[in-house]
């Protein structure tokens, strides 16, 4: 994907995306509601036009033809798409014809998809009697009944139990052990962080930055501290000056920075720094980073665009 | 060969086999136009004219036969016009987003739809057909059981056009609007003038000169002359008037409804093509 702008009327949804997922990959869309996560997904499995930029998928120019990119690809939306009237095995035999697969192939296709999924005892229930997990496993198997080279994933747990989380997760690692690319969009740190091979954290439309989990977050250095003060905008400034921190963001109810040494030793520094600037600290905390400081630190308010530009991502090959 | 209508169509009458109450009152609901009202109207029509009075030797036909054709027309209206709205409900909180994003054509979707509203049509005209005979109509009169079939044949022909015709009709609406609030409105709105500006119910050559021209290039007026030349005939004296339907008037209503149906197909296409789904 390559440019990719989105508006409907006035409200630019995408801004200038790009990116390109290997074959083989679990790749990660992590990004608030409303980040445009949702746009990018509709333009490409073609219910939206590509209105700028160009898109293709398994080599295939989406609107070219869309034809083509719409039979590799396999869908799993953010919302339940299913026929409340129709049974299970219905739901997947119709759809396994609608992509022109013949009955033996679709019947053996949808029997080992609903052991997979663990629905064969569910064969014959009509889905508005299945629980939130069983549906959301009936449209995984959907979205594999072809054989797709590609599984898009929108929020694919989203409303889940843990429990039944993890068990969507085990099956999304199943089909990409058994060779399926994966696109995933999320708005959940761990789901990004446990699946993926690699993640582009998305904000306001834009990609905010791309690198595997771990490279993530190491480029938040080694501890995150977030500090709560008597003038949080002054500290924030102050502090990006000091060159004693490598990344300020200041965000509601405090300052927050990364370190490049360990985190204690450079506290008590930043501790002076703002005393003698007169400064009061009220609370603080250190900690290693995780996912989530990663999606904070780069969605949240950014204090001048050259700290985040300061910052390179390692790129290490497919981890995991 | 291309079987993505097919798999629209099944899944279609799925659902009409599956909803017991739909299944029904849809089978029901033209069987009690017949006893009711038929019958109810045919005891002051025959009064009022009387059959067998009819001029030049012509066969006399009663009401219960005359309106019959018309509650075929109506209930292919019906069915058909109301076939659309899975589009909108499925649009809404349904398959439409994986039938769109699936690599079947937007017309195979029309047409799957429009296939299982046919066959729909068609069991309910047979249906009439079928409880007319039993409550005295006077259908097939004088044919043979090769000529018979025929007719049927000719009339079911009438039925499938017509229905197709309104289904991409309804089809394109559905895809159209938002609500199905919305839809029965404009579906009870348009359905109104259709069926009282034409012919299913009484003779229009009553009719002020404005309204028989609507009337004239009205679908069902249309259909309902089609199902009549081969399940009466030719000529035939009905409420007072006399008519002549020729083959020629009934290949030309034939055209009107191809023609209608082509231009509701296109229309439908258009509305599909345009139409963002997500």
């Amino acid at each position: 994907m390559a440019g990719l702008h989105h508006t409907f009327g006035d409200v630019v949804a995408v801004n200038g995306i790009s990116f390109s997922v290997e074959a083989g990959e679990v790749y990660s869309l992590l990004g608030p509601n409303g980040a445009g996560k949702s746009t990018l997904i509709n333009v490409l499995c073609t219910l939206l036009p590509v209105q700028r930029g160009s898109v293709h998928v398994a080599g295939f120019n989406i609107t070219k033809d869309p034809a083509l990119v719409r039979r590799v690809m396999g869908i799993v939306f953010q919302e339940v798409t299913l026929d409340r009237d129709m049974t299970v095995a219905e739901t997947l035999e119709f759809h396994g014809w609608l992509y022109e697969m013949d009955r033996g192939t679709r019947r053996a296709r949808a029997r080992d998809l609903m052991t997979l999924v663990e629905l064969e005892t569910k064969r014959d229930t009509l889905t508005k009697h299945l629980s939130g997990g069983m549906k959301r496993r009936l449209e995984i198997a959907r979205g594999l009944m072809t054989r797709p080279q590609v599984l898009i994933l929108d929020e694919p747990t989203i409303g889940l139990d843990p429990r039944t989380r993890m068990r969507v997760w085990d099956y999304i690692r199943t089909v990409n052990r058994e060779g399926t690319t994966i696109l995933l969009t999320t708005h959940y740190m761990d789901e990004a962080d446990h699946l993926s091979n690699r993640i582009s954290i998305v904000d306001d439309g834009k990609i905010v930055i791309t690198g595997d989990p771990a490279g993530l977050k190491d480029t938040l250095g080694r501890d995150v501290i977030t500090l709560e003060t008597s003038d949080d905008n002054r500290a924030a400034g102050l502090l990006s000056q000091s060159g004693l921190v490598r990344g300020v963001t200041l965000r509601d109810g405090g300052v927050v920075m990364t370190t490049a040494e360990e985190g204690s030793r450079v506290l008590p520094l930043v501790f002076s720094l703002l005393t003698d600037a007169g400064i009061a600290v009220r609370a603080s905390m250190l900690k290693e980073p995780s996912m989530d400081d990663v999606f904070l630190f780069y969605t949240g308010r950014e204090l001048g665009e050259q700290l985040a530009g300061q910052i390179t991502v390692r790129h290490s090959p497919r981890g995991r | 060969m291309r079987q993505g209508f097919l798999t629209i169509a099944w899944r279609d009458l799925l659902r009409f086999v599956r909803f017991r109450a739909l299944l029904f009152s849809s089978l029901v609901q033209p069987a009690l136009w017949m006893a009711f009202f038929g019958i109810a109207m045919s005891a002051s029509f025959d009064r009022l004219a009387p059959v067998g009075v009819a001029p030049g030797g012509l066969p006399s036909v009663n009401y219960l036969t005359f309106m019959a054709a018309g509650v075929i027309g109506m209930t292919s209206l019906f069915v058909s016009f109301y076939g659309g709205i899975v589009i909108l409900f499925d649009r809404n909180w349904g398959l439409m987003r994986e039938i769109m994003a699936s690599p079947i054509p937007r017309g195979d979707i029309i047409a799957g739809i429009g296939l299982s509203v046919v066959a729909k049509s068609i069991l309910q005209a047979t249906l009439i057909l079928i409880f007319g005979l039993l409550l005295g109509a006077g259908f097939f009169p004088g044919t043979t059981p090769l000529t018979g079939i025929a007719a049927y044949l000719g009339v079911m022909l009438f039925v499938a056009v017509f229905s197709f015709g309104f289904l991409c009709l309804s089809a394109a609406i559905s895809i159209t609007l938002e609500s199905p609030e919305g839809l029965q409105g404009v579906i009870t709105l348009l359905t109104m003038p259709i069926f009282f500006l034409s012919n299913a119910l009484y003779p229009v050559d009553a009719f002020p000169p404005v309204l028989q021209a609507l009337s004239v290039i009205n679908p069902l007026t249309h259909l309902v002359n089609g199902i009549r030349f081969f399940a009466i005939g030719e000529d035939f004296f009905a409420v007072g008037e006399t008519y002549h339907l020729t083959a020629i008037d009934t290949a030309t209503s034939l055209l009107v409804l191809v023609l209608f149906a082509a231009l509701m197909y296109g229309i439908a296409r258009w509305r599909f093509a345009v139409a963002r789904v997500t």
